[in-house]
């Protein structure tokens, strides 16, 4: 399958998130908590996820989640209480029988990857169809490792930036970025709710910024849960992440397709 | 015991420009918390040992706190171990521990940075009382983060804070004690990065607050050092101090890090035994990993996923450590061991009945462990620093050393 020229797979990230920006709409980035809320659904979900999705980020559960909301702290507890571990994830993947189309990118706090193993993992992620990681609690400044490591299998280290980052420093993390830069639309933990389902103008504002930085596509993410609120960011970023409000939907065993396709069209 | 030089230049250079005490330290923490980070950093430099913050700190820690505390003599507890013991009062201060000297210090400097309010979190409760009171002294509102757990087992604390004026949130997530605590506080942090100044309890997570925290409780071994001199002529042999955190053991140890001849002892906490989960000794039974802010030596299982710890005291129940108290284990210049909950307890009643002081039972893992180095090392000077009063633990102690004596 893998052909010698074929693209690194962080450049698969940019390019389904181009993709459907040239399709006229924001790229969906969906978020989904592995093993929640069982072990035994993990394909299955993914599945769904993965058929709507143009990238799908799968959440490494850990016991001290500080950047997560309640929505995802509660399912990480109940996906490391089912065992899930990050070898059981990237197993899980490999034995996909066909890939998804939708890249796939992990998200998970530093301290399971440094468990794993900075010099294994490259290797078993991009065998596992990985194409990155984003890791929340790792700046910019003590990255290098990790980044020079994920080099090695052409792997997406995926940057975040917030309303509150100062303009020089947006303009250091942008440079870098890869697959995607992720900007984090308020200051707060996932899935907090801040205004309901608005978007205020000075949001908007700070992602025409980002955007006027940044060689990679931005998507927008944090508290992201209506089609009005994706409608809203359209024009103004590549794509939007939506992950604690398809983490509840898996919660309440709704039909996960449905809702991610009511974040596109009415329904 | 290992060969490793102990110098002065080997350890009082740390942390370096990037917050690291050899391997250990940095900072992980989410981006919205770096420009904050880079805040409290340029208001450290600023402030930190400029004259008029040093002479405001010094005036409220000798007018208010109560400063500086009494070097104690121990003479029921020198004839019994057959050594001559000292004891540092830290019990004495303000609140009824060292956490005060850090929580002043963190408030004056976030009056400076413009902060609005105050958050912390809390164990035990003493750090959550002494930033209460700081707060309230300096006429800002402050919210402390609780574990369930210790609601319960610290009760007294509880009321305590919220009559100082302080919100107390319970934390129910996690392992409802002091790391769930400390995750929330964060997670408020990352919430308000701007107006809200978080003012930890003790030398861990993110640069440069180990750094800050032990500045401001060196002032334990300052004073300690001095009154040594002064009152037994002589440094100690040995100075011991417990190690949850480890602000008291750093506040006291680094001062003393220059004085080879001075053996300095940790002493964490042991639990109920040495299975992962039933201990909080991240320095001897931990491996490196970052947690909160810092990479460190933590108590984790072979997935990177942090352990809950056991410890009959609050204060020492976290399951990782401050960096350069990891540092310092690894260059060899400081000793760690631990003490179990029961050697604690017995230890704590030993001294409440032959010296007239109870202490905390964070503080008795250092009287246990003074102890044991007495019996190895007869007629020892040995300094015990003393964190705190044991008034706070009267709940735990009805159920455990009351109890064993039928009342």
């Amino acid at each position: 399958m893998k052909a010698a020229l074929a693209a690194a797979p962080r450049d698969t990230v940019s390019a389904a998130i181009q993709a459907a920006a040239a399709r006229g709409r924001p790229a969906l980035v969906g978020f989904l908590t592995a093993g929640f809320p069982t072990r035994l659904k993990f394909k299955d979900n993914l599945a769904a996820v993965a058929s709507v999705c143009d990238v799908v980020e799968i959440g490494v559960p850990f016991t001290d989640p500080m950047a997560d909301g309640t929505t995802v702290q509660r399912a990480s507890f109940v996906a490391l209480a089912d065992g899930v571990t990050l070898p059981w994830i990237l197993e899980e993947l490999k034995s996909l029988g066909e890939r998804h189309a939708a890249p796939i990118l992990l998200m998970s706090y530093l301290n399971p990857l440094l468990k794993f193993g900075l010099e294994a993992l490259p290797r078993a992620a991009a065998a596992a169809g990985v194409a990155g990681f984003i890791v929340p609690d790792l700046p910019f400044e003590e990255s290098d490792d990790l980044k020079r490591a994920l080099d090695r299998e052409g792997l997406a280290l995926v940057q975040m930036v917030t309303p509150v980052t100062p303009p020089e420093r947006l303009a250091m993390l942008c440079r870098d970025a890869q697959g995607f830069v992720y900007a984090v639309t308020m200051t707060g933990t996932t899935g907090t709710p801040k205004g309901a389902t608005e978007v205020p103008p000075d949001v908007l504002e700070y992602m025409d910024r980002v955007k006027r930085c940044s060689n990679v596509p931005v998507c927008a993410g944090f508290g992201i849960r209506s089609r009005e609120q994706v409608a809203r960011f359209a024009g103004h970023v590549d794509g939007v992440v939506v992950g604690s409000a398809l983490v509840e939907v898996l919660e309440r065993g709704e039909d996960v397709r449905a809702f991610l396709r009511s974040l596109r069209e009415p329904p | 015991m290992n060969s490793l030089p102990r110098t002065a230049a080997a350890t009082v250079g740390f942390p370096d420009a990037r917050g690291r005490y050899g391997a250990f330290g940095g900072r992980y923490v989410p981006e919205t918390l770096v420009p904050a980070l880079d805040r409290l950093q340029a208001g450290v430099e600023r402030y930190l040992n400029n004259a008029e913050f040093q002479a405001e700190f010094n005036h409220e820690l000798k007018t208010w706190a109560g400063r500086p505390t009494a070097l104690s003599a121990a003479p029921n507890l020198s004839k019994r171990w057959g050594a001559e013991v000292w004891l540092k009062r830290e019990d004495l201060a303000h609140t009824g521990a060292h956490k005060i000297n850090n929580a002043v210090g963190q408030t004056l400097l976030a009056k400076r940075l413009g902060a609005k309010r105050i958050i912390a979190e809390t164990g035990a409760g003493q750090h959550g009382v002494a930033s209460a009171a700081a707060a309230a002294r300096l006429g800002m509102p402050c919210v402390v983060y609780m574990g369930a757990v210790d609601v319960e087992r610290q009760s007294p604390n509880v009321g305590r804070m919220q009559l100082l004026g302080a919100t107390v949130v319970p934390v129910t997530g996690g392992d409802a004690t002091l790391r769930a605590a400390i995750d929330e506080a964060l997670r408020d942090w990352v919430s308000d990065p701007n107006a809200t100044y978080y003012c930890i309890g003790s030398a861990v997570g993110p640069h440069p607050y180990p750094y800050l925290v032990r500045e401001l409780q060196a002032v334990i071994g300052r004073e300690a050092r001095a009154q040594m001199l002064a009152q037994a002529g002589g440094l100690p042999d040995v100075a011991v101090a417990c190690v949850g955190g480890g602000s008291n053991a750093i506040g006291l140890f680094h001062p003393f890090l220059g004085d080879t001849a001075v053996t300095l002892l940790g002493v964490e906490a042991g639990g109920r035994g040495a299975g992962l989960g039933d201990n909080a000794a991240s320095l001897t039974r931990g491996t490196p990993g970052v947690l909160q802010g810092s990479y460190t030596l933590i108590l984790q299982d072979a997935y990177g996923q942090v352990r809950e710890t056991h410890s009959v005291s609050a204060g020492l129940d976290y399951s990782g450590v401050g960096p350069e108290h990891a540092y310092l284990m690894k260059s060899g210049r400081v000793a760690y061991e631990s003490a179990t909950d029961d050697e604690a307890l017995d230890a704590l009643a030993e001294c409440a009945k032959f010296e007239g002081i109870l202490p905390a039972i964070e503080s008795a893992h250092a009287f246990f462990g003074a102890r044991r180095y007495a019996q190895a090392h007869p007629g020892a000077r040995i300094l015990i620093g003393c964190s705190g009063r044991g008034d706070k633990d009267m709940p735990i102690l009805q159920r455990t050393l009351l109890k064993d004596l039928g009342r």
